[in-house]
């Protein structure tokens, strides 16, 4: 038959997998032929869902009484108008290098979701050791031991799970959020117990002296953290696109099967993708800490994973393409955050807009997806279910 | 003739007039019209590709056509789904397995039926009813995955007929049969149209559709390209029919297909014989042996107990067995994919058993996987690319981990050129060229640069005739320069054609070994000790 | 310690341990339905969320807790229905959407709370009813048989629910669709609506559990209350391998543990509040790296039907 004979035909996998952006003029044949009209489609599929959830966003707003042009209104002007925008990009920091992370294992079609736990216990590395070490030693010295120390903490906390996957095949979206709940308990307890400021009494650490933090950029005060950020993004843009690394793990993400057929240990891929990706975590915790709060408090958890995650898709897992994306959510959060306690509506309405952007996003690809290949919008079983009625009722009308 | 009451009249027709179907790309189906007439073993035949799985899905209800008709007794009907054709008295027998392995027999029949409780005892006395039509006996409370191939299919049988059935449709069910197990096919075939029942019969061999069937439609590129009705067969003899037959399948690619007789060989119309010029292969040096060789797998098809041979340069050793009987286990061991728990395997005397996949690679040990799309090619990575997937990061492919483009789109052209793989250029991506070009693909990878010792699981499973003449030729060049392949396939045909001998595979373990040396009874003796080797086969 | 062992303590201590373990095991129960079918819900969390805020806003509504688990019920039917929908009939990527479920629940149910309930914290009255008689024993009385009816109606359900699974056709059909959704196909039976079943059911579970949780087990909302009590689900799942009577027993084990960390607060020993919510976490994490090596969950689960492909 047709469908197993060319692979054109078979639809599994293409409505599903949001798979890495590869390099247009090499690996990508798509039915629109010219590439500006491709590349503008793949701007349209990325824009779209964020325009959708914004809309659908302002009419949760109007339904909670609140004005959404007043609210979206504030967001611009609390993320980006004067000065504010460099607050956008201390932000940004800590969530571009998390993208970064998670687009290294989900590449590979792994699923880190333990982030929020990985943060915390590389953050507490550093806010519980920086002031004193930087007393005993020097701030430079403070931040390359304990920037080592987070990513070594974060990678280590995703072991567990990674070799549970590599040599089990244990499900590692449940490992990672199992761990990433005790991650974010001892963390509590480590700040209580271990790193608590005995001169104040809340619970929380020391805090970095103000003259110790990263220093800022020239002629800004967004501290360099944001130019280890753009670096990590570039670096691992080359290593995924150019490098026989990048491919091996292109390999592995479309078929595990594969990968083992052309000697790609999957054991070794698997934990090291997990040792990565908890590794920049770590960075982005420390680079947080050292570039933002200089201090934690227990019960802290920004859950910057959990906000990104649209955005690392809409990139196309790719490193450099997820930084206007980033940005956006910066701004948008930076913003945000001041509108709602403005307009008195939770917080955790950002959480909304990010989940209406995952819905829209996974429709938008859909539509996308059934357009390029030419196929119906509707599954044939579903034509059938809205078809028999239609038919009985027309049938019936003829009568 | 006592019809079961549950089997409708016979002498009922189904007909399909001006079927047309088309895919993207392809026309399945184009304009075909048939009859099919109860009490009767109405044969498709025709190639991979031909349009005999589309037409069967349409008759099926999992496909509509395009445009046509399909009508009963002469009542024009829709068939919108599998649950339709069930009504109409439609029963399929699908090419692969649609039992659910982790079900039992029963289970497995029972499933799809209405009403809240499950009628256990209901369905057992239908069972018992079916095994005695068919002439089998089953396990009803056994799981479908303990089930041996043959008996697995007398239960796929009974699943097509549990509702009740005018029309059988079987879909090439022959094609991982062993010869005794084909034989009491037929049989059950028989009683069934002696009771009345349609049959369709879909095949690419010939003589069984000479021996089975009763009327024979070809089909070739989507058409319908020829038909031999019940009087006109009964009045050809086997060799007119099958040369008449051999025209409409071939027509005018009769000639590139090497003449009538080659045609003939292709497309089984005799007992496969080898090669006629057989070299005495027994006194070269020894190119691979395994000895004691097991590995640990969770299923079957991929743990092997104590494999012991050696197989000399120039040598096609084949592997015959039913299908998930340990083959994909013993390719895996060979390849270095899966460790090895005891014994050694050797290249040329040296020690290769803690080797992995791209040590092996380098040293000459190569295989070709028989999923092709899922685990020999990354469908969206370009040709290029996945000519070169087993040698990601070597030079000069990779400088310093870097890829070298003009490297790797030089080689790419190469190996394009030179087994003639048909695609629009390098940098196309995989998954949209033929099973055939597909197939290519893995073959110049494998068989180029230093290869001694070739794998290939199923080389020609899916491909349409002239494919698989090609990677044929390919095989016998390779073997012709002083090769040695490990040929494994579930087609006795192929294995007797191509093999210096043949080892027979049952539940891991090689249970036998048979000397291809021409003799008629090649084919019985492999058949012989695949049963032996099977604990509950049919026979 | 000894003088812990009063019947007023024993007496909690079951109380403790049971009204840990319902909600748990109404929704491993729903994510069982749902795994069987091939579906795997991770937005678990959020449609648990949902419930429980749905019920509690209805029970303080009606003052009836009857009422309030019928509102997380239809909230956790609504709630499921976009994993239905999106999942189920146009295939698309059950992770993204489990994650944005997960992500709407918590992020909806908090808006809504904060802007309507936080500054009162309003708690639901609680309903005394007892087993007649039974309730009278000593220990087990005042615990297990003062249980709120729902109690028995959850057990109840857990017997219906693997009576279907095992003895009904529409079972076998669920259990087909999560092994191999095309013989289900072949058979004549639809993948789509058996899993659209499932789904919905898994819904309504998950919902009746998180209702539990507010309406009954604490009688008040709080954001987040749930605190990862889906994705524990899910591992009991995982580890039931489809059999509702080991979802029961897992279920009970963490309500042991549940109970276990209140007595730890009751005594003087300083512990920290954040081990004992840590402890569950813990206890599965030890359990999976025992037990869940060899979790082998169904080949096309999470994998959305389409026919003809393979």
């Amino acid at each position: 038959m047709t469908s197993t004979d060319t692979a054109t035909e078979s639809p599994d996998g293409v409505t599903t997998e949001i798979t890495p952006l590869k390099e247009e003029s090499e690996f990508v044949t798509t039915r629109t032929s010219s590439p500006r009209r491709r590349a503008l489609d793949i701007v349209v599929r990325s824009v779209v869902p964020i325009v959708l959830a914004l809309i659908v966003a302002a009419l949760i707003l109007l339904a909670l009484g609140k004005n959404p042009l007043q609210f979206y209104g504030a967001v611009i002007e609390n993320g980006l108008v004067g000065q504010n925008w460099q607050n956008s990009l201390v932000m940004m920091t800590p969530l571009l290098l998390l993208a970064i992370g998670l687009i290294v294992v989900f590449r590979g079609q792994l699923w880190n979701l333990g982030y929020d736990g990985q943060f915390l216990l590389g953050g507490v590395v550093v806010a519980g050791l920086a002031p004193q070490l930087i007393k005993a030693t020097s701030p430079g010295i403070a931040y390359l031991v304990l920037t080592v120390a987070a990513i070594a903490v974060a990678a280590a906390w995703t072991f567990i799970p990674a070799w549970l996957k590599a040599f089990f095949g244990t499900n590692e979206i449940i490992t990672t959020i199992v761990m990433s709940t005790i991650g974010v308990g001892l963390t509590n307890i480590l700040i209580e117990y271990v790193f608590q400021n005995p001169a104040v009494r809340t619970p929380q650490t020391r805090a970095i002296d103000p003259g110790d933090m990263l220093p800022y950029i020239p002629g800004t005060q967004v501290p360099i953290g944001f130019i280890v950020a753009l670096l990590v993004a570039i670096v691992f843009q080359f290593v995924l696109s150019r490098t026989s690394f990048g491919l091996r793990l292109d390999v592995f993400g479309s078929s595990a099967k594969t990968a083992r057929h052309v000697g790609i240990n999957s054991r070794t891929m698997t934990i090291v993708l997990f040792l990565i990706s908890g590794g920049l975590i770590g960075l982005a915790a420390s680079m947080d800490i050292f570039g933002q709060w200089g201090y934690m408090r227990t019960n802290w958890n920004p859950s910057y994973g959990n906000a990104i995650m649209p955005f690392v898709f809409l990139a196309r897992l790719s490193p450099v393409g997820s930084i206007p994306f980033i940005a956006f959510y910066s701004v948008f959060a930076t913003g945000g955050t001041i509108a709602a306690q403005e307009s008195g509506v939770s917080v955790d309405f950002l959480q909304i807009v990010v989940a209406l952007i995952l819905v829209f996003m996974t429709v938008t690809e859909y539509v996308g997806t059934k357009r390029d290949l030419g196929q119906s919008y509707l599954p044939d079983e579903l034509k059938d279910a809205i078809r028999k009625p239609l038919n009985a009722f027309t049938g019936r009308m003829a009568k | 003739m006592s019809a079961s009451p549950t089997l409708a009249p016979a002498a009922g027709v189904i007909s399909l007039t001006g079927i047309t179907k088309a895919f993207p790309g392809v026309i399945a189906n184009d304009d075909i019209s048939l009859d099919i007439v109860n009490g009767q073993v109405h044969c498709l035949l025709g190639e991979n590709g031909a349009g005999k799985s589309t037409l069967i899905s349409i008759l099926a209800g999992m496909q509509f056509p395009d445009s046509g008709s399909i009508s009963i007794d002469g009542v024009p009907v829709t068939i919108g789904s599998p649950k339709a054709a069930m009504r109409f008295g439609i029963g399929v027998v699908h090419q692969h397995s649609t039992l659910v392995p982790s079900l039992t027999v029963l289970e497995n029949l029972m499933l799809g039926e209405g009403g809240l409780t499950l009628k256990e005892k209901r369905a057992a006395s239908r069972l018992e009813e079916l095994s005695g039509l068919l002439g089998a006996s089953i396990d009803p409370n056994i799981l479908a995955s303990d089930l041996a191939l043959g008996q697995q299919q007398q239960v796929e049988i009974a699943k097509a007929m549990w509702t009740g059935s005018r029309l059988l449709i079987l879909d090439e069910p022959t094609s991982m049969l062993t010869p005794s197990a084909i034989e009491s096919l037929a049989e059950s075939m028989s009683r069934l149209k002696a009771e009345g029942l349609g049959i369709v019969f879909i095949t690419h061999k010939l003589r069984e559709a000479y021996a089975m069937g009763d009327c024979v439609t070809v089909l070739r590129g989507g058409r319908k390209v020829g038909e031999l009705s019940p009087e006109r067969m009964s009045s050809l003899t086997e060799d007119q029919a099958q040369a008449e037959i051999l025209r409409a399948m071939f027509g005018e690619d009769l000639a590139a297909a090497g003449g009538l007789e080659s045609a003939a060989e292709l497309a089984g119309a005799t007992e496969a014989a080898p090669e006629t010029s057989r070299v005495d292969v027994t006194s070269r040096p020894v190119r691979l042996e395994l000895a004691g060789v097991s590995s640990v797998g969770k299923s079957m098809d991929v743990s092997v107990t104590d494999i012991s041979f050696a197989i000399h340069e120039g040598e096609i050793f084949g592997i015959a067995g039913i299908d998930g009987h340990g083959q994909a286990g013993l390719a895996e061991v060979l390849s270095g994919q899966r460790a090895i728990a005891s014994g050694t395997v050797s290249l040329q005397g040296i020690d290769i058993t803690r080797l992995g996949v791209r040590s092996r690679q380098e040293k000459g040990v190569r295989y070709v996987t028989d999923d092709r799309l899922h685990e020999g090619t990354v469908g969206n990575l370009s040709v290029a690319i996945n000519l070169l997937l087993k040698r990601i990061g070597t030079a000069p492919f990779w400088r310093f981990g870097q890829i070298n483009k003009p490297a790797v789109n030089d080689e790419a052209k190469r190996l394009i050129a030179q087994y003639t793989i048909h695609t629009p250029s390098p940098n196309t991506r995989v998954g949209t060229l033929s099973g055939g070009n597909i197939q290519k693909v893995l073959l110049a990878r494998e068989l180029g640069r230093g290869a001694r010792v070739v794998v290939v699981n199923k080389p020609t499973y899916g491909l349409d005739l002239k494919s698989v003449r090609l990677v044929h030729d390919l095989l016998r060049e390779f073997v012709a320069d002083g090769g040695c392949v490990v040929l494994i396939s579930t087609e006795l045909d192929e294995l007797i054609e191509l093999s210096d001998r043949i080892g027979v595979i049952s539940r891991g373990r090689i249970v036998g070994t048979v000397e291809n040396d021409g003799g008629a009874d090649v084919a019985e003796r492999v058949g012989h000790y695949m049963i032996g080797g099977s604990a509950h086969d049919i026979d | 310690m000894t003088d812990l062992l009063t019947p007023t303590f024993i007496t909690a201590f079951i109380i403790a341990c049971l009204s840990g373990a319902v909600p748990l095991m109404l929704a491993s129960i729903g994510e069982t339905v749902g795994e069987q079918s091939g579906v795997l819900n991770l937005g678990i969390e959020g449609v648990m969320l949902m419930g429980a805020y749905f019920g509690y806003v209805v029970a303080l509504g009606t003052h009836s807790t009857w009422l309030g688990m019928l509102g997380g019920l239809v909230a956790g039917a609504a709630t499921s229905l976009v994993l239905l929908v999106l999942n189920v009939w146009l295939g698309l990527n059950q992770i993204v959407l489990g994650i944005a479920i997960t992500a709407a629940g918590g992020g909806i149910t908090t808006v809504l709370y904060d802007q309507i309930y936080a500054k009162t914290s309003p708690r639901i009255p609680t309903d005394n009813w007892k087993i007649p008689g039974l309730s009278d024993i000593p220990v087990v009385g005042g615990s297990v048989f003062s249980q709120p009816a729902m109690f028995w109606v959850s057990l109840l359900i857990t017997v219906i629910v693997a009576w279907f699974l095992v003895k009904t056709n529409w079972g076998l059909s669920i259990r087909a669709a999560g092994q191999k959704p095309s013989s289900l196909d072949a058979a004549g039976g639809s993948v789509m609506r058996t899993r659209s079943q499932a789904v919905l059911l898994g819904g309504i579970l998950s919902g009746l559990g998180g209702a539990y949780l507010s309406v009954l087990a604490t009688s008040s909302f709080t954001p987040f209350m749930t605190n990862g009590l889906g994705y524990i689900a899910i591992v009991v799942t995982m580890l039931s391998r489809g059999k509702i009577l080991r979802v029961v027993i897992v279920s009970l084990l963490y309500g042991l543990t549940i109970a276990v960390g209140t007595v730890l607060q009751l005594t003087s020993l300083d512990v920290p509040t954040d081990l004992i919510t840590m402890l569950p976490y813990i206890v599965v994490m030890i359990v999976l790296l025992i037990f869940g090596r060899d979790v082998n969950n169904s080949p096309v689960l999470g994998a959305p039907y389409t026919r003809g492909a393979r």
